[in-house]
């Protein structure tokens, strides 16, 4: 009932034609970068936060949003039409989308991914409506001990998933806790890591680490290789995006399935939407009567996946509004994105911002139905933006990056840093140190730090506060469980081929 | 090989990063009365830092893996791009915002890419007026001008 009421007055929100118009825009940019390859959700949001700064916060928040969540369906037309996965959680999308367009039933294909991702993606805000609001509930009782232990149990779970090499996930992680302490100290007015300039004795804004690990970086490493000059063909004839009933029905435990297991893969931290797509593709095919069919076009082996990759969204928000952890680099970037205006995301986010939460949910209802709108007769459209040369769009990504950074500080030194920031995210990627741990431990950084202070204090300094107290003694001690776990070789070989699999 | 000695390259500058965690937080107060102080956080992960980076250099040192040879063409235009980037910041300053992402344009299309200096020149221009247009009219948004009031 209580969500029922919330929802009535987030769809007062959601609907206010300046929120509509935010929403439309969100999702449209998500659904281009979407189809862009190499250019991911979490670039797009570092880049375009700064220019949010001015907007309200809901609607800023309803836009971002957009991005993350339309960037998934868009990524779902490249895998399915040309066999280019615009996103890694569209890779498992390529084995049976791409076949059904090989047979002639690329449109059929592009239909399934749209519903799919749209009775999966609307699952997904049903469960976070509902999941959310007792877990804040919940986290209430939650104390600095309690926090630092799930920020620690969080960032060993993206640590367990980030990467082959264990050691380098968890140094990149070290590396963000370093950045994060630049500047003066939040307890005492010690200035840290400031190099002995005054432009750090606020620290590195965040914004610039992430626009120049995650855009910078990418592009540079897309830009090793001088790009073919033949265009990617578009298959013609897309006219017809109605899948048969028979397709249709062959679907209906794929759209469950995904449902289901994107949002519970969501709500875990570390496992984003490519584990998700890949288990319920996985699932999928060994309940099927015919498995040995998967991977020949079949429609379930479209519609589990692409569900899976949307129902995360809801799952991911969980976390992310009620305890204030995100579970990945572009939850981390949105979390970055509310401290930035002001807000806290944690367990009394719901009771003290009701229009944000609220307007949020409900304009995700809203958003999956432009997406689905938007998509289905203008797929062959998004289709062209492949079409646009590279050498085209790298310096605008380059120029982006600077106007982004530059807004936010108005400091030529920020932009330096940019170009630091960016060449270590070339570095990180060409050595094989996983991005997603640095940016996490640079978001939450500071607030484990004082997190990990205020418990010693309450304590007097003494450190068996973090086992005397049940949560967070649980916690901890999964967090060393999982962090011990690619001891066992076995378990190891799993893990190695669960993020092989992530291509 | 070439792997090989990134991973023992990044592990020791990890180390030395680590050993410069440690000794800047020996010299803020570790633990105070009101409990710990500004060097207690910093002490612990530069700890973990110097131990796992050790680990991976020695690990790397012991047993490499064998990895497919570093394409140094690759790394150039790369760090090439990178280059032409680190000078558009430079000139940022001096020469405007929107010169010298012109110019960054047209080192992109033109030598990176390899395109007709007419074509590269069409895109530099472009760039700098979609961005003229976009950013500072539209958005209403103060960028680095140059001596020539753009």
């Amino acid at each position: 009932m209580e969500a029922l009421i919330g929802l009535g007055q987030g769809f007062a929100v959601a609907l206010q034609p300046m929120n509509l118009f935010w929403c439309f825009i969100g999702v449209f940019l998500g659904t281009v970068i979407g189809v862009l390859p190499g250019l991911g959700p979490a670039a797009t949001i570092a880049m375009l936060l700064p220019l949010t700064f001015n907007m309200p916060p809901t609607s800023a928040v309803i836009m971002l949003a957009g991005i993350y969540y339309g960037a998934k369906y868009g990524g779902s037309t490249t895998a399915i039409l040309l066999n280019v996965p615009g996103e890694s959680a569209s890779v498992v999308t390529c084995l049976d989308g791409y076949q059904m367009a090989r047979k002639g039933r690329g449109g059929a294909a592009l239909g399934i991914a749209a519903i799919s991702s749209f009775v999966a993606g609307t699952v997904g805000v049903v469960g976070l409506m509902l999941l959310a609001p007792p877990l804040a509930k919940f986290a209430l009782t939650f104390s600095s001990p309690e926090y630092f232990a799930l920020m620690s149990l969080g960032l060993a779970m993206v640590v367990l998933l980030a990467g082959a090499s264990m050691v380098k996930a968890l140094l990149a992680m070290l590396v963000g806790l370093w950045i994060a302490s630049m500047g003066i100290d939040l307890f005492s007015d010690s200035a840290r890591f400031t190099f002995g300039t005054a432009h750090l004795l606020d620290g590195i804004d965040f914004v610039v680490v992430a626009i120049g690990v995650f855009a910078l970086g990418e592009v540079l490493g897309n830009m090793e290789k001088r790009g073919e000059g033949t265009l990617l063909p578009v298959p013609k004839g897309l006219r017809n995006l109605l899948p048969t009933m028979a397709e249709l029905k062959a679907c209906r435990f794929a759209f469950v399935n995904g449902s289901v297991i994107g949002f519970i893969i969501g709500v875990l931290p570390g496992a984003g939407s490519t584990i998700a797509s890949f288990i319920s593709y996985g699932v999928e095919k060994a309940m099927s009567k015919h498995p040995e069919k998967f991977g020949t076009g079949v429609p379930e082996g479209v519609a589990a996946p692409e569900g899976a990759n949307n129902s995360e969204t809801g799952g991911s928000l969980v976390p992310l509004l009620t305890l204030g952890i995100p579970g990945s680099g572009t939850t981390a970037i949105l979390l970055a994105a509310f401290i930035l205006w002001g807000l806290r995301p944690g367990p009394l986010m719901i009771q003290d911002n009701p229009e944000l939460f609220w307007g949020l949910v409900a304009s995700m209802y809203v958003g999956n139905v432009m997406l689905l709108v938007l998509n289905l007769p203008l797929i062959p459209l998004f289709a062209q933006i492949l079409k646009v040369r590279e050498y085209l769009l790298y310096p605008i990504i380059f120029g982006i990056s600077l106007v982004g950074v530059y807004t936010v500080s108005g400091s030529v030194f920020d932009c330096v840093l940019l170009a630091v920031f960016g060449l270590l995210g070339y570095l990180m990627r060409r050595l094989d140190y996983p991005s997603a741990p640095l940016i996490l431990g640079l978001v939450l950084g500071n607030l484990m730090e004082r997190a990990l202070r205020q418990s010693l204090m309450m304590s007097n300094g003494d450190m068996s506060i973090f086992v005397s107290r049940p949560i967070s003694a649980t916690m901890l001690f999964l967090a060393v469980a999982l962090l011990c776990l690619p001891m066992f070789r076995k378990v190891n070989s799993w893990r190695i081929k669960a993020i092989e699999e992530n291509g | 090989m070439r792997r090989l000695n990134g991973d023992v390259l990044s592990g020791l500058v990890l180390v030395a990063l680590g050993v410069y965690v440690i000794i800047e937080s020996l010299g803020w107060n570790y633990m105070s009365e009101e409990g710990p102080g500004p060097g207690f956080f910093p002490l612990w992960y530069g700890i973990a830092m110097v131990v796992l980076s050790l680990a991976l250099v020695l690990r790397s040192a012991t047993k490499p893996e064998p990895g497919a040879p570093a394409d140094w063409t690759a790394i150039g235009r790369a760090l090439l791009a990178w280059a032409a980037f680190a000078g558009c910041v430079a000139l940022m300053e001096p020469i405007g915002f929107l010169l010298s992402l012109a110019l960054l344009t047209l080192f992109v299309v033109a030598v990176m890419y390899g395109r007709p200096l007419k074509i590269a020149l069409a895109a530099a221009v472009g760039n700098a007026v979609v961005f003229h247009v976009l950013f500072v009219l539209a958005l209403d948004l103060s960028l680095p001008v140059g001596p020539l009031g753009f």
